[in-house]
């Protein structure tokens, strides 16, 4: 699409449409979002791109390539399921620490397999989906 | 690529001594059992596999499973020894090793294996191991071919065997064979006969009984060591095994007796003529297994101890020297590049060794005292004598026996003191591997017999009492049982064999004949897989058309029909339609979507069509957040989002809708349509009217934020309480993702290679 203006205003709403996913997919415990959600957005931050400055460019700014972003996110999200199985608990059990403090209430943050397990859906969803969008736009 | 190393390369020859290494040693480790299972123990170890199913991973040795498994690693170490010097240089050497130890071990553990699931598991994997080893010579299509007929053959017989066994595991409420033998007879019980038949399937399509024996010739395309191994004391017999195995529980009845002694004798009679038949002496020792096979059958039709010791010691006996002709064969095709039974004579003097070899393993497939076949021979006479088709059984066993005495001079005498025909290369004797396996069996088959007593002490009354399911009495083999009608019909044998020996250039010629008149399983077998594949054909393209609307057609005409059908017989009663109680909001809404929806079915434009049902999607999301579902609607309105985007991508490449605008609405897609339509809608109002139940509201009210520390019950539920649905539908996504960027890259190849040659 050879428009200046959207190619312009491309670039400042890729960022924040990222961050937004970045947000979206932190605060999904306690508020609308999560992972599911948290990938769309992203996921339409990089559709976004590439309407505007073509799919191989897109490529680029991503890095790394979608299908293997989506197999790292099923991975993630396996291991995230399979960590309560060293545990002693059944699988995909949440496993929930504790820093500074010993409860939800007096920590200061708390580092779970849940997240991890999230960010395995977000990853998935990002990756699935762009990976579908730039293969049908480079189809000529 | 395994094509491309050095044929030559040091870590081959390792890779085959390696594994026979390995194998000996197993034998050795099976020895140390011998005083444990001949002084009336088992041995038993229970590894839990999938115990939810009570199938467990139970090793159990008796004195069935511990001869089996000393024959199995004995000869297994010897032909992987041999094979080492067979196959030399070959390139793919290095695969074979790993084909014939995986078989090895997928042998073993069927013998070993005490769960009938288990046992099926192995049992399949040696019909997959034999498939590789049969068609190790893959660049021809006779070999491909042959080890394809084995597979499906062996295979289809598993699949009713797995039927009869999962039916046995439930009728007796155990899956351990040790528990279902010790639990006695099955005889007369509900499904007896079924259960019978469906393992009668599985054991004589592996153990090669007329009329399924034809795979077995066909075999023989593999490489020398691997029909010695197969033929003589593993594959062919697992058969037997299984029959041996499940003696205690289902023998004894009519049908057992009748079935067992008619299949095994007609196989044996059948196979021992076509044996001194054929002038391939590889086909000629492949048809002599099929006598054994049949041999054994016959006499674990009987239930007495006579006749159950005639088969253990027949089957000890059958291993020993099959094994060691087929070996022998090998050396002499290997040394003279020839197997024609008319061409081979005159060996002696040139491999005075194999010589030795093949004699002492012909002396005991001949029976000839004081070898352990001659013992094999009287105990199997005397049970004959006992069995119920006494009448029927023994004048088969004598004809069959006396053919084996001719096919033994055949192929084990023939060859080094006949007359030498045109040899294809100047005879030598052959290495040193390559003799271990033959001269070492030829001696156990001697030494057993000259010392009967600890033979039947250590290996066949243990075995025996096994298959019994009780104690037998034993002293049963015995070198010299006095003179009894058992001697009278050995010598009887003798006397016939000999004349069938020298008679058999002039039967071979009438048996031809008769051969060419009878059916040809064979080739019915070709025909059979023709005439499958067209009606496969025929059937794939009634079903997947390849047009993607009539897929969809054919999914929701399914869903309508079930749907309402269900909502008729359940005869649920009337819809209540409440529109008394709707905002001005909702109305808007509603109207807001039924526009949509008439737009996309009017528009003749694709762009149009898509914004409409945009608007539906959009619509639909206004309902979650007017009933405060945030979560969802969020989605719902990220996905029309990306659906929108995908299609739009998608009709840059497509041609317009009928540009006239009247595109063909079929009266049937529109009926159906509307019928799935006004469906969804009745039970979507059906379940609606139904009072609430807010069980599962409550427990994830209660407990999201007590037990998963989250405020956002949807979020939680998703990650949390049912992380394994979650987990199971981003794997969906990903393959689907995946499996369309497939078909779009590999669209876009074939166009670009079509391209390119246009």
């Amino acid at each position: 699409m050879n428009s200046i203006i959207f190619t312009a205003a491309a670039r400042l709403l890729v960022a924040l449409l990222f961050v937004f996913s970045l947000f979206m997919l932190l605060r999904g415990h306690h508020l609308p979002g999560g992972g599911f959600i948290g990938g769309l957005i992203g996921a339409v931050a990089f559709i976004v791109y590439s309407l505007a400055c073509g799919p191989a460019e897109a490529r680029k700014a991503l890095r790394i390539t979608p299908e293997v972003i989506a197999m790292l996110g099923l991975g993630i999200a396996l291991l995230a399921g399979m960590f309560s199985f060293f545990m002693g608990d059944p699988f995909f059990t949440g496993q929930w620490y504790w820093v500074g403090g010993d409860s939800y209430d007096t920590a200061a943050f708390s580092v779970n397999t849940v997240l991890v397990f999230d960010i395995g859906v977000y990853l998935v969803v990002l990756g699935g989906i762009l990976s579908l969008t730039y293969a049908f736009e480079e189809e000529t | 690529m395994a094509e491309h190393s050095d044929p030559n390369a040091p870590w081959k020859t390792v890779s085959g001594i390696g594994t026979s290494g390995v194998t000996a040693l197993l034998f050795v480790f099976f020895l140390q059992y011998l005083p444990v299972i001949a002084a009336g123990e088992t041995v038993r170890w229970v590894v839990p596999w999938i115990p939810s199913l009570d199938i467990n991973l139970t090793f159990w040795i008796d004195g069935l499973s511990l001869m089996f498994a000393l024959l199995i690693t004995g000869i297994g170490a010897m032909v992987m020894l041999y094979a080492a010097k067979y196959l030399a240089g070959h390139p793919q050497y290095d695969r074979f090793a790993l084909y014939l130890f995986s078989f090895m071990l997928s042998m073993l553990g069927l013998v070993l294996a005490d769960n009938l699931i288990a046992l099926f598991v192995f049992w399949e994997l040696t019909t997959f191991t034999s498939y590789l080893l049969i068609g190790f010579s893959h660049a021809d299509p006779k070999s491909r071919r042959n080890a394809l007929q084995a597979l499906l053959l062996t295979a289809a017989g598993g699949l009713a065997l797995l039927a009869g066994f999962i039916m046995l595991g439930i009728t007796q409420g155990t899956f351990e064979m040790s528990e279902i033998t010790a639990s006695g007879s099955l005889v007369g019980k509900e499904f007896y006969t079924l259960i019978l038949f469906l393992v009668l399937a599985g054991a004589f399509t592996k153990s090669a009984q007329v009329p399924f024996h034809f795979w077995l010739p066909n075999a023989m395309a593999a490489p020398t060591p691997v029909s010695a191994y197969l033929h003589s004391a593993t594959m062919v017999k697992a058969g037997v095994y299984l029959l041996a195995r499940m003696h205690p529980a289902l023998s004894g009845s009519d049908l057992w007796i009748w079935i067992l002694s008619i299949f095994g004798a007609v196989t044996a009679v059948f196979a021992s003529f076509m044996a001194l038949r054929q002038t391939d002496l590889k086909q000629t020792l492949a048809y002599t297994t099929l006598m054994a096979l049949g041999t054994l059958v016959m006499f674990l039709a009987g239930s007495t101890g006579y006749a159950i010791t005639a088969a253990m010691t027949f089957l000890l006996v059958h291993s020993l020297y099959k094994a060691g002709l087929f070996l022998t064969i090998g050396i002499i095709d290997h040394a003279t590049g020839t197997r024609d039974a008319n061409v081979l004579g005159g060996l002696r003097a040139a491999m005075p060794i194999t010589a030795m070899a093949a004699a002492a393993a012909g002396l005991a497939m001949a029976g000839i005292p004081p070898f352990l076949g001659f013992i094999a021979k009287e105990v199997a006479y005397a049970g004959a004598l006992e069995m119920r088709l006494m009448v029927f059984v023994v004048p088969m066993a004598l004809i069959a026996f006396a053919l084996m005495f001719a096919v033994a001079g055949i192929v084990a005498y023939k060859p080094f003191y006949g007359p030498q025909g045109k040899l294809p290369h100047k005879p030598h004797e052959g290495p040193w591997p390559m003799l271990l396996g033959p001269v070492v069996l030829g001696t156990l088959g001697l030494a057993f017999g000259l010392l009967p007593g600890l033979s039947a002490y250590y290996l066949i009354e243990p075995a025996v009492n096994a298959v019994m399911g009780a104690p037998d009495r034993g002293g049963r083999v015995k070198l010299w049982a006095g003179f009894n009608l058992p001697l009278l019909l050995s010598l009887i044998t003798f006397a016939l064999g000999f004349v069938l020996y020298a008679k058999h250039q002039a039967l071979r010629g009438l048996l031809a004949r008769i051969e060419a008149r009878g059916p040809d399983l064979d080739a019915g077998w070709d025909v059979f897989l023709e005439r499958f594949m067209a009606f496969t054909k025929v059937q794939t393209k009634l079903i997947q058309t390849g047009v993607l609307r009539q897929y969809m057609f054919a999914t929701f005409a399914v869903f309508a029909v079930t749907v309402f059908v269900t909502l008729v017989t359940r005869n649920v009663g009337g819809v209540r339609l409440a529109l008394g109680g709707l905002s001005f909001m909702e109305w808007g809404v509603a109207l807001l979507i039924i526009a949509g929806t008439v737009l996309v079915l009017l528009t003749s434009s694709r762009i149009m069509a898509l914004v409409a049902l945009g608007v539906v999607g959009i619509g639909v999301a206004l309902i979650f957040i007017m009933y405060s579902a945030p979560d969802v609607a969020i989605t719902q309105l990220l996905v029309e989002l990306l659906v929108v985007v995908l299609l739009a991508l998608a009709f840059l490449k497509m041609p317009n809708l009928d540009p006239t605008g009247a595109q063909k609405h079929s009266f049937l897609n529109a009926t159906l349509a509307i019928s799935v339509g006004v469906l969804t809608s009745v039970v979507v109002l059906l379940v609606v009217d139904q009072p609430f139940d807010r069980r599962l509201t409550t427990f994830f009210e209660a407990t999201s934020w007590t037990e998963a520390f989250g405020r956002n019950i949807v979020n939680v539920i998703l990650v949390d309480f049912r992380t394994l649905d979650t987990f199971g539908e981003i794997a969906v996504v990903l393959i689907a993702a995946l499996g369309a960027f497939v078909l779009l890259k590999g669209a876009a190849k074939a166009r670009a290679a079509k391209e390119e040659k246009e």
